[in-house]
């Protein structure tokens, strides 16, 4: 086939544009923490597992309980009606003697994969970091199930109008200023309940030397790791482990230092920059198509779709 | 149009409700009694999806496949504007008209599995609201203006007809003031229909990296654009040749055999150049150890690569100038049109991990069922559209052999 080779160049040009792109996706600039940002510190050698913010995760954002939980509160996993978890590790599973205690809620990302994901802003992060979801732009296309790599945006499956559940911090619960920021006594309904001071609420940077000092002063207690700090670029929940108990046997997945976004998003980012690369590849083929369709008029020809 | 000395376009004629059309109808009708249940009661009751498998066969085919299937109105416009091939032409209304009717199958699959669906006219509206990071927003957005520009490409086939029917006046009259109108338009909006798909094809690869992490290694490349733009194309000419083979057959028509083979060598350059950069990206991104596993990923990646390959193969082998070469090119087209598919469905399915304490997704027969149903509904439209509508050239091959 005697392919132009002008024509096969031309064609080739948002191929190349997109070659380009796939090489130089990591250009995209590495977000940090804004600086009021706020967080939560979940030390699990302090929990005791008295689920008492389970339960007012429930009651400050009005969940419904888990279906089958008629006597007992109990749900076994994150769901549009939990929000907030508390799961039990037995080592003795893996031979070990430790047994542990986690929480489990949204981390609250630097860089959130959901905000990343949602084509109209309903997962945004906030002012201070918290992200958040507004539904009245959202379409339940639950990219943003797909984008978070903790699993957290819950869809509700058993509903005709459903919406996107996840925690965002108890802001609505709290009282906030118009930028999202909780209130002076605002915080966290989880992080008010918890009788041991297990899980605390604070600016993030506070809690990030918090998190540090523990393991700086205690090295034979914690494993020396604070998870969140690193993570997918970090995230604005922190968490403590006891020694022995490693973060991925807590459900708190091994993660790289990049940022989920990183790749799609920088890639995009580069295929069209100021778009470019479109408008371009249009005037080129419109080019093409005239050549073509005036090759057909002066050989009388009739030419349709 | 008229290049290859096989006439005009013309509609096929004959009765509409033949036993297939009542079959595909039946099954339409059906998945409409489904959605509006599926309406009724949401999403969970009627699918397997689950927070960890949030997309399922309604996202993995009918819109990521499904339009990739529908390629083949992009392939052809490549071939004919961009490398000056006007020999296909006769191949282009039909294309064209697969291709409208596969992104309105996509545009439809996506507003079944939409938990939200009300919200969707904003989309296109609310421009102040686009989040630009959003590889989706994107493909939504050419997606909806891809589907549009099809249906007017195909206007000036209806409005060929409709200028015929002197009963009908006032249609009579909208054609002929709106087809001049639209001939000057065409070469803009044919240009708008090639780089279009070029756009959200490629994209439909970025939009899934946004897995990261739950996204196994050897699909998680910057290249998956790459793979998903030229393997839509090699899905788009195995598509034509499909589709041309059974309609020109069914419908007794040129079967256009030599245009057909034509294709061949273009779509050799296609596969061999997808199934090479995929196998020399792996082994440049260090991720050769994955290639040798023999779980399932592996296994899955190898039968991605043949389905490249040897079609390939095949359509290199040496024309007999019998009967044999139309079987070649039917089981090249059929094996690259897979291959496509299995890279698609694995991107989006198989190669999804959220985590091992997630069954694995698994379609209910409620999913399975309205996919089957919508397909059904297109096929309906198309055999009314040829019936009725100047698609087809080439007078029945009954009078003269191929």
């Amino acid at each position: 086939m005697n392919i132009s080779r002008r024509g096969a160049l031309k064609v080739a040009a948002f191929g190349a544009a997109t070659a380009a792109g796939a090489r130089k996706a990591e250009a995209r600039e590495e977000k940090t923490a804004p600086p009021d940002a706020t967080g939560m510190l979940y030390d699990a050698t302090l929990c005791i597992g008295c689920k008492a913010c389970v339960a007012a995760c429930r009651d400050a954002n009005d969940l419904e309980l888990e279906k089958g939980s008629v006597l007992y509160d109990d749900p076994v996993d994150l769901s549009a009606n939990t929000c907030n978890i508390i799961k039990f590790y037995d080592g003795a599973g893996d031979g070990e003697a430790q047994v542990s205690f986690v929480k489990q809620q949204c981390m609250h990302c630097i860089d959130p994969a959901c905000a990343a994901a949602c084509m109209m802003g309903s997962f945004q992060k906030r002012q201070n970091g918290i992200v958040t979801w507004k539904p009245d732009r959202c379409i339940g296309c639950r990219y943003c199930q797909v984008a978070c790599p903790f699993n957290i945006p819950k869809f509700e499956w058993d509903s005709p109008l459903p919406a996107m559940v996840k925690c965002q911090m108890c802001l609505a619960k709290a009282g906030t200023t118009k930028e999202g920021q909780l209130n002076e006594v605002g915080q966290p309904a989880c992080t008010e309940v918890c009788p041991r001071e297990a899980v605390i609420y604070g600016p993030y940077e506070e809690l990030k030397a918090e998190a540090l000092r523990r393991i700086a002063e205690y090295p034979d207690r914690y494993e020396d790791h604070v998870y969140g700090l690193e993570e997918v670029g970090g995230t604005q929940v922190l968490y403590l482990t006891a020694k022995g108990v490693p973060f991925a046997k807590l459900g708190l997945p091994e993660l790289g230092p990049e940022p989920v976004p990183a790749l799609p998003v920088g890639l995009q980012h580069t295929i069209y920059k100021g778009f470019i690369a479109p408008i371009a590849v249009y005037g080129i083929v419109a080019g093409l198509v005239w050549r073509t369709r005036r090759q057909y008029d002066d050989a009388g020809e009739e030419v349709g779709a | 149009m008229n290049n290859n000395g096989h006439g005009v376009p013309r509609p096929v004629g004959g009765p509409i409700m033949t036993p297939v059309m009542k079959l595909c109808l039946a099954l339409a009708g059906i998945t409409a009694i489904l959605l509006i249940y599926r309406f009724l009661v949401g999403l969970g009751p009627v699918t397997n999806m689950t927070d960890g498998h949030p997309w399922g066969l309604w996202i993995a085919f009918d819109v990521v496949t499904g339009t990739a299937l529908a390629c083949g109105g992009y392939a052809i416009a490549l071939l004919i504007y961009v490398f000056n091939k006007g020999k296909y032409h006769p191949l282009i209304r039909s294309a064209i008209l697969t291709s409208a009717l596969g992104y309105t199958l996509g545009a439809i699959g996506v507003i079944i599995d939409l938990g939200r669906p009300w919200w969707t006219w904003k989309l296109p509206i609310f421009f102040w609201t686009w989040n630009l990071d959003s590889v989706q927003l994107e493909v939504a957005l050419c997606i909806m203006l891809y589907t549009a520009v099809l249906w007017i490409e195909m206007a000036p086939v209806f409005m060929e007809r409709w200028e015929q029917e002197d009963d009908k006046p006032k249609l009579q009259e909208f054609s002929r003031k709106w087809t001049p109108i639209l001939m000057k338009a065409m070469p803009w909006l044919i240009a708008l229909g090639i780089v279009l798909p070029t756009m959200h094809q490629s994209s439909l690869g970025s939009m899934i990296l946004l897995a990261g992490p739950k996204l196994h290694p050897l699909w998680l490349t910057p290249w998956l654009p790459f793979f998903f733009l030229v393997s839509c194309v090699a899905m788009g000419y195995g598509m034509v040749v499909l589709e041309t083979m059974w309609s020109r057959t069914v419908y007794s028509r040129y079967r256009e055999t030599s245009i057909l083979t034509a294709l061949s060598p273009a779509m050799v350059v296609v596969l061999l150049t997808w199934a090479g950069v995929r196998l020399f990206n792996v082994v440049a991104a260090g991720k050769a150890e994955y290639l040798f596993n023999l779980d399932r990923f592996s296994i899955l990646f190898w039968l991605e690569v043949l389905l490249f390959v040897v079609p390939a193969v095949i359509l290199m082998l040496k024309p007999t100038r019998t009967d044999r070469d139309r079987g070649r090119l039917f089981l090249a087209s059929g094996m690259m049109v897979t291959g496509g598919m299995l890279h698609r469905f694995t991107a989006y399915w198989f190669a999804y991990n959220p985590g091992d304490h997630w069954n694995l997704y698994f379609p209910s027969m409620f999913e399975i069922f309205v996919t089957v149903g919508l397909i059904a509904a297109e096929v309906a439209a198309f055999m009314y559209i040829i019936k009725r509508f100047p698609i087809l050239t080439g007078r029945p091959s009954a009078a003269l052999p191929t």
